[in-house]
């Protein structure tokens, strides 16, 4: 019984951990998308922002300076994807994929150039990271029974990004719901044309969307990078940007559902990596692949069965032409 | 100006190699390139060897995607490289295509088996490298549990996880061994985060050695382990540096001998084709031991291990191959 108690704590502390980078990235990708410009790159501009983070620490030693790099970067891109694809028209899904494939192919080829370890960057000490953080009384707490090593474990020892992370789904979803620029941002990914017409810029809200979520995805590659690694490596995010949105169409679009369908990614992360080799009575051992297999098959489940059509925005793809 | 038309196209003519016969060896890394740290850097150190050695200089190639396989195999042939040494399965494929197109070149390819009369394949016992290992896991855990985590799940990795599980269980029959695989797809090879999520559920349910055999996913493992002030087991290349006092030892595969080995036979003209197997008889694989771990290798795990390697080669201890029969006796 002890056993399976300290089982679930390290599995909900496993799980803030592997739900943090997909949190931030969710929160990018819904941000972007209510406004009407489709997000795929998440991948390759979390990717981007790991690789800037990684090298910036090493070079410098300093983790902020480091995340400041990670955002400059993605929000770089996200710029990029902006220009494409707001500006210029181009199709959103394109310029994101292409995104994807920049960052993908640049990372390896400059970390190759300037540090020759196959696309690596140097590995990283505690003081170029950011670390675990303990909160007051972690420590004195853990005897407490029950409580005392839930604060110590699940709520205290996580990295200073991952507690950001946690306090930007409210404050996103105050800006989405309770702010003036909320409101337009969500009216331009519904009726761009209504915005237009009450004279409210509607390249400017867009782009605003855009570099918000790049800056996101930043701080989700500055995290991957030196808070979970101590160091960048080729194609790390493996995935994790498709899984955030993902995430983000299982919440349909919505801070709070999005947050939660995270979390239940993260989580089933992490109970994966516990059942792996675990025997269930008179079956025999847990198959690896149905155990990773096991977040999607879920989605696919709680979506057709349980959650309803999921209504994205509607002008989510088309870019806005101004009537003449 | 003339002049300088004709030293510019020297010059392009050279870099080109046209018209060079090299006669010297050649080697076309695989994706990690010849850096990691590991498998690849290994086979890079065994031809640097032969460079200072033999004085002979050598061509060499790293593979950034899989289309440039074939190129760079039929390139090095076409210079005249001899031999032209594959490192890595996945080389597989590209290598035996080329090796059909030059007869009379001589390949060879490290970790996977090509039937041809020009090629020459070495492959490891990683069963028997992973199983002493194993031992000293076993010995340096306080807990009697110990962890492995594989990178993609293959057979390969397999054989790696069985002879590691052996090795343990022979030290301390009572100790428990935690098994994850990272996954099934390439990415598996490539993923630090879940490396390190795997190293830290470990850790969460009383693992203090952890053995990762997951290509660049182990260094997460490295890195967690660390992280968490327990020991982890580094692959392919000694490793111990990564991390000195939480790195208990390395499985070595000597790639660098290997390599070495193929390429001084050509020069020597005792080369050989066929399959070649390097176990523990053949100082193939091993387990490494130097100033960066010495501090955690007591004179007595020292001692075992070194009894137990014996015992292998004497064939007293019969080390199970996982891909012998796709399954493990434990």
């Amino acid at each position: 019984m002890d056993d399976l108690f300290y089982l679930g704590i390290s599995t909900l502390a496993a799980t803030l951990r592997l739900a943090t980078p997909l949190i931030l990235c969710a929160m990018a990708g819904l941000l972007s998308e209510r406004a009407g410009v489709i997000d795929i790159g998440l991948e390759g501009k979390m990717l981007a922002g790991a690789f800037a983070a990684a090298v910036t620490a090493a070079l410098t030693g300093s983790p902020y300076l480091a995340l400041l790099a990670g955002l400059t970067i993605a929000a770089a891109l996200s710029l990029l994807h902006g220009l494409a694809s707001i500006t210029y028209r181009g199709d959103q899904v394109v310029s994101g994929v292409a995104i994807n494939i920049i960052a993908m192919g640049l990372t390896v080829v400059l970390g190759n150039a300037w540090f020759g370890r196959g696309g690596n960057t140097p590995d990283l000490n505690p003081e170029q990271r950011f670390m675990p953080l303990q909160l007051p009384g972690a420590a004195d707490l853990r005897e407490v029974p029950l409580i005392g090593p839930f604060y110590a474990d699940v709520v205290s020892g996580h990295s200073l990004l991952t507690y950001l992370a946690l306090l930007l789904v409210p404050l996103i979803w105050f800006l989405l719901y309770r702010t003036r620029f909320g409101l337009r941002l969500r009216a331009v990914g519904e009726a761009p044309a209504v915005v237009d017409t009450a004279g409210i810029s509607v390249l400017r809200l867009r782009y605003s969307a855009v570099i918000l979520a790049g800056l996101l995805c930043g701080l989700a590659g500055t995290f991957l990078a030196i808070a979970q690694n101590a160091a960048f490596q080729r194609e790390m995010t493996a995935g994790r940007g498709f899984i955030a949105l993902a995430a983000m169409i299982f919440g349909k679009w919505r801070p709070w559902p999005a947050f939660f369908a995270c979390l239940l990614f993260g989580f089933l992360d992490a109970v994966a990596i516990r059942l792996q080799g675990a025997v269930i009575p008179g079956i025999g051992p847990v198959p690896v692949p149905l155990i990773q297999a096991l977040p999607y098959i879920l989605t696919v489940i709680l979506l057709a069965g349980f959650i309803g059509k999921a209504l994205a925005p509607k002008a989510l793809g088309r870019p806005y032409v101004k009537e003449r | 100006m003339t002049a300088k038309m004709l030293a510019a196209a020297t010059a392009v003519g050279l870099l080109l190699g046209i018209g060079h016969a090299l006669a010297e060896p050649a080697v076309v890394y695989d994706a990690g390139g010849k850096f990691d740290k590991s498998f690849n850097e290994a086979a890079y150190n065994g031809i640097e060897k032969y460079k200072s050695d033999t004085g002979d200089s050598y061509a060499e190639f790293e593979v950034q995607t899989d289309a440039q396989r074939e190129q760079a195999f039929r390139r090095m042939a076409q210079r005249g490289a001899d031999p032209v040494i594959g490192i890595g399965f996945s080389q597989a494929p590209a290598l035996e295509k080329v090796a059909k197109e030059f007869p009379d070149r001589h390949f060879a390819i490290i970790d996977m088996v090509v039937n041809l009369p020009n090629v020459q394949s070495i492959v490891f016992k990683e069963h028997e490298g992973s199983f002493l290992v194993g031992m000293l896991a076993a010995m340096a855990s306080k807990s009697a549990k110990v962890g492995f985590v594989g990178g993609m799940d293959i057979p390969l990795i397999r054989r790696f996880a069985c002879g590691y599980a052996q090795g343990a269980k022979y030290a301390n029959p009572a100790v428990a061994v935690t098994e994850n695989m990272t996954g099934t797809t390439p990415a598996a090879w490539n993923d630090p985060t879940k490396g390190a999520e795997l190293a830290k559920g470990q850790f969460d349910a009383g693992v203090d050695v952890i053995f990762a055999a997951a290509g660049g996913t182990g260094t997460g493992v490295y890195q967690a382990a660390k992280d968490a002030g327990k020991l982890a087991i580094g692959v392919d290349s000694n490793q111990n540096h990564l991390h000195p006092g939480t790195m208990l030892t390395s499985m070595l595969k000597r790639v660098d001998v290997a390599v070495y080995d193929s390429a001084m036979a050509v020069k020597n003209g005792n080369w050989q084709a066929g399959v070649t197997e390097l176990g523990l008889a053949q100082d193939g694989v091993g387990w490494a031991l130097d100033e960066h771990n010495a501090a955690l290798i007591s004179e007595e795990m020292k001692a075992k291990v070194e009894a137990a390697k014996a015992d292998i080669i004497a064939g007293k201890i019969q080390v199970h191959d996982y891909m012998a029969d796709n399954t493990c006796p434990l």
